[in-house]
């Protein structure tokens, strides 16, 4: 083992976590390399260092405002209370469809709708034949129209 | 935890004894103010409660409470606000603090000597604590001071074992070197002796 395969093994061997493999590839090392059993020593020597951190009491408050501020937690909704609303939200609604039924089923106001006049006769025949007055083949050999007086020519350029 | 789930108080109130300080700890050491590590405490357990129901035993409580905690402190600490206040703080908790080795303090009276030697050694390694990048910072008090074991601290820093015992590695030798000063005298007080004891992180 080298010493940059240390940096994954060291801890371990230290807190004594390694396997027994690895725990015998660090010793082996360490017999033979004095760069990393020093480090190895003052690693040990750091941690009794460390343990001289300071560490904080908890105040005495703490588990009373915590409860407090669960107490005061909004109480959870399950899936089923967000698919079914507040009764009142839930009448209203109901009532707001009952209400839009009703209405679409009545039958439509004359007022608003005004009856279309009643064509004459006249037009009612003219409308029927209207595909064949306007077909020009028809039109053209119609004898009929050719009987007709021709107007005469008015020369605008005259007036 | 089960029994929290299954609506028992009495169980939620067993695990805020037990877990409380070491919490309340963890967090102090993560954001260095007692009184944002108890607000970000009191966050972790109310959302360990509120999120009771949906627990599921696929990993130790420990690994779930310390990874709610470690994800508080780290969006603490990278809030700016939070930053700025802390200079003041550090002012604050921190007045007789200078550059000064720990060694070179002046001379007084035997039992107060021994204070004022404690008091500015642990506020050294306070400081060279949280000199550390925040994740290596997190790796070194869940493995030093809660000894948690790998494959959790790995779990709660969202890392693979192997890259958690190299950033512990790198974070050992950091300290190392910034508390150089104390191992020394550690070792001089032990006589030049192997810190034996010290086998446990």
């Amino acid at each position: 083992m080298n010493c940059e395969r240390m940096e994954k093994r060291l801890i371990a061997y230290l807190d004594e976590r390694a396997t027994a493999v690895e725990r015998r590839e660090v010793e082996a090392h360490l017999a033979v390399c004095i760069a990393c059993r020093t480090r190895a020593e003052q690693f040990r020597a750091l941690w009794g260092v460390l343990d001289e951190a300071p560490a904080v009491e908890v105040s005495p408050v703490f588990d009373a405002r915590l409860r407090a501020r669960i107490a005061a937690e909004p109480p959870r909704r399950s899936l089923w209370a967000w698919l079914v609303p507040l009764p009142r939200l839930a009448f209203a609604a109901t009532l707001l469809l009952a209400l839009s039924v009703w209405i679409s089923s009545l039958p439509p106001n004359p007022a608003q709708n005004p009856p279309v006049a009643p064509s004459s006769e006249a037009e009612f025949k003219m409308i029927k034949d209207l595909p064949l007055l306007e077909d020009y083949d028809v039109l053209a050999n119609f004898e009929a129209l050719s009987d007709l007086p021709t107007q005469p020519v008015t020369d605008n350029r005259e007036m | 935890m089960l029994d929290v789930k299954a609506g028992d108080d009495a169980s939620f109130g067993l695990l805020l004894q037990k877990y409380r300080t070491p919490l309340v700890n963890f967090l102090y050491r993560m954001v260095r103010d007692a009184a944002t590590a108890e607000d970000l405490a009191q966050e972790v357990f109310l959302r360990v409660y509120r999120s009771r129901k949906r627990y599921a035993p696929n990993a130790k409580f420990t690994t779930w409470l310390f990874r709610i905690a470690t994800n508080l402190a780290l969006n603490a600490l990278r809030d700016t606000r939070y930053r700025q206040m802390e200079v003041s703080l550090d002012q604050r908790s921190d007045p007789g603090h200078n550059d000064r080795p720990a060694v070179e303090l002046p001379d007084g009276r035997p039992g107060v000597e021994q204070q004022l030697v404690a008091r500015d050694r642990a506020a050294t390694i306070r400081r060279a604590i949280h000199a550390l990048p925040e994740k290596q910072r997190a790796a070194v008090l869940l493995h030093k001071y809660h000894e948690l074991d790998y494959d959790e601290i790995a779990r709660i820093l969202d890392c693979s074992e192997s890259a958690l015992k190299s950033l512990l590695f790198r974070a050992y030798e950091t300290l190392r070197v910034e508390l150089a000063p104390l191992v020394a005298s550690t070792d001089v007080r032990q006589g030049n002796e192997p810190a034996k004891e010290s086998r446990k992180p």
